[in-house]
């Protein structure tokens, strides 16, 4: 479904991106995981076409997208989750859900499916129901990234880029929205691209991941066979990794 | 949506009204210009209070719809109503072009480059003698004239702007609680998080920008054909900055905001004539306290005043 070839993308003259390449199929959740600076972020802002790549292929329903900015992106049907939540916070919940479908008031579906969508998303996040008229920015940090997914899947895309869910939240948090992540690939098979610190959670939900160091991946396979791999456990999985750790 | 039709319609029965409250009288002549100023203030609103994009340059859109119309129909003897549209179209294709560069500026630096904006405009009214008459101003501008009504008197000319200015407000109303106004608030908010959510924000803008010059060139062009007498110093820096306190006072992001920022600093310097030489004092010191103690602007400080006499009191009732 999405296919990217030796990605290179820079931020002025430094080179965040290289040569990254990876692959997700249909209905598959994969993971990226890294360090901070390793260039996670970077990969899904050249997806969505914030920040294109310099030099390399981004191949989405066999289209080539590289170049796209991020409205056609969007029209395509990727939409982002942003670093940071980044709800419109002087808009009521309601609206910012709203926004999410920006494009699809234009589309031939009309209001009514986006009315439907919109229930869709509070029996999905029941908090946003209770607080469809306050505005986003007096809500909590989890609230928030509740907000910050239903907006995204208002635009009904076939493939969800999340950036970092579970960020600054508290653990009971980070464990609804990864049940939230789940229910929606049991419910509605959309594709996700997850970047994730929290390593652990992440690999228990994807079916695959990438791991990356500053700017390239230095490994890549099956959820649990790197959960299993010594050096994701040393590095990134940390806990009760003891032996390893001080050898 | 019901609300805010309940407010427009109680908003225009009171501008239908005025008149007859004010008989005629040199205020007549005082709410003309708050009609114009009003639409001036709503189209920098929609830019500034909406979309978060700052313009200094405004009163250069003001002067050049004004300057159209007026050498289009004085010197070339046009039809009035034929000078407005053209006006209107011409100034918005120059707002849209200059906006497509200088809006990808942001802060500081667009208030840099729309204040040299509306620098160059206002040089080009004074040094283009020929056409403009330069700095002694142009004359002769005809009245509008409407099925046998010439918009001469100031009560006819208080009607004649106001029904621009109430179609300006509606307007301006629906367009900020419409879908396109929810994509202004978020560009505003986060441009990021907006073209995330598939807002073009680049060219929605470009938009606004090219919209709220129109709506300036309109303000324009009925402020010549009401006051027949043009002269460049009414499109100056400082006109464009009256404008934006204007906004900020009445409250940013607020259409109604924009009719009492519009009112109040129209109305005021009128009011303080009595204090005589101290007036310019007094009316500085009433801009400072308001925006010290309304930062939402007038459209909000107001409510929460009365609401706190109201507690006060009840307060002072219980004890």
């Amino acid at each position: 479904m999405l296919r990217l070839k030796n990605i290179n993308t820079c931020y002025g003259k430094v080179q965040a991106l290289k040569n990254i390449s990876l692959h997700l199929a249909e209905g598959e959740i994969v993971t990226l995981i890294g360090a901070n600076g390793a260039g996670k972020t970077t990969i899904l802002n050249t997806i969505s076409g914030v920040t294109p790549a310099a030099a390399g292929e981004v191949v989405f329903s066999k289209q080539q997208v590289a170049s796209f900015p991020p409205d056609q992106i969007v029209k395509l049907g990727i939409s982002q989750v942003p670093e940071g939540r980044q709800v419109f916070k002087p808009l009521s919940v309601e609206d910012n859900l709203e926004l999410g479908a920006y494009l699809r008031y234009r589309s031939r579906e009309g209001k009514s499916a986006i009315h439907a969508d919109l229930e869709r998303m509070y029996t999905l996040f029941p908090r946003l129901k209770e607080r469809r008229k306050q505005l986003a920015g007096t809500m909590s940090g989890g609230e928030q990234q509740m907000l910050a997914i239903g907006r995204a899947l208002m635009a009904k895309p076939k493939l969800l880029l999340l950036d970092e869910p579970s960020m600054g939240l508290a653990p009971l948090v980070v464990q609804e929205i990864f049940r939230v992540l789940n229910q929606l690939r049991s419910e509605s098979g959309v594709t996700i691209l997850l970047v994730e610190q929290n390593a652990k959670a992440a690999l228990k939900l994807a079916d695959r991941g990438y791991v990356l160091e500053t700017g390239k991946v230095i490994l890549e396979g099956s959820a649990n066979e790197l959960m299993e791999n010594a050096e994701v456990k040393r590095a990134y999985l940390g806990k009760d990794k003891k032996e390893i750790w001080e050898r | 949506m019901n609300r805010e039709l309940l407010k427009f319609l109680a908003f225009s029965a009171m501008v239908l009204a005025a008149p007859l409250y004010f008989k005629g009288g040199y205020l007549m002549n005082v709410l003309v210009f708050v009609g114009i100023y009003t639409m001036l203030a709503i189209g920098l609103n929609l830019l500034l209070g909406y979309a978060g994009q700052i313009s200094l340059g405004h009163a250069g859109f003001f002067g050049m719809g004004a300057y159209l119309s007026g050498v289009l129909t004085a010197t070339y003897a046009w039809n009035p109503w034929l000078a407005m549209p053209l006006a209107a179209a011409v100034v918005g294709v120059v707002a849209f072009l200059i906006g497509l560069p200088i809006l990808k500026l942001k802060g500081h630096y667009l208030a840099m480059a729309t204040l040299g904006l509306g620098i160059i405009i206002y040089i080009v009214f004074n040094e283009t003698i020929d056409l403009t008459g330069g700095p002694s101003g142009l004359s002769g501008i005809p009245y509008l004239e409407l099925g046998g009504i010439t918009f001469d008197s100031d009560v006819k000319s208080y009607y004649l702007v106001w029904s621009f200015a109430l179609l300006v407000i509606l307007f301006a109303v629906n367009l900020a609680n419409s879908r396109v106004g929810r994509a202004l608030r978020a560009v505003h908010d986060s441009e990021v998080a907006a073209r995330v959510m598939g807002v073009n924000a680049r060219l929605l803008k470009v938009q606004i920008f090219t919209l709220s010059a129109v709506i300036c060139s309109l303000a324009g062009s009925l402020y010549a054909h009401t006051m027949t007498f043009i002269a460049p110093a009414s499109f100056g820096f400082n006109f464009s900055v009256e404008l934006l306190t204007m906004v900020v006072i009445g409250g940013l992001g607020s259409v109604y905001g924009s009719f009492l920022g519009a009112a109040l600093l129209t109305l005021l310097p009128e009011f303080l004539r009595a204090a005589q030489d101290y007036d310019i004092i007094i009316y500085g010191a009433l801009l400072m306290l308001m925006v010290m103690f309304m930062p939402g602007g007038l459209v909000r400080g107001i409510p929460d005043f009365f609401k706190m006499v109201i507690k006060g009191r009840r307060g002072a009732g219980n004890a």
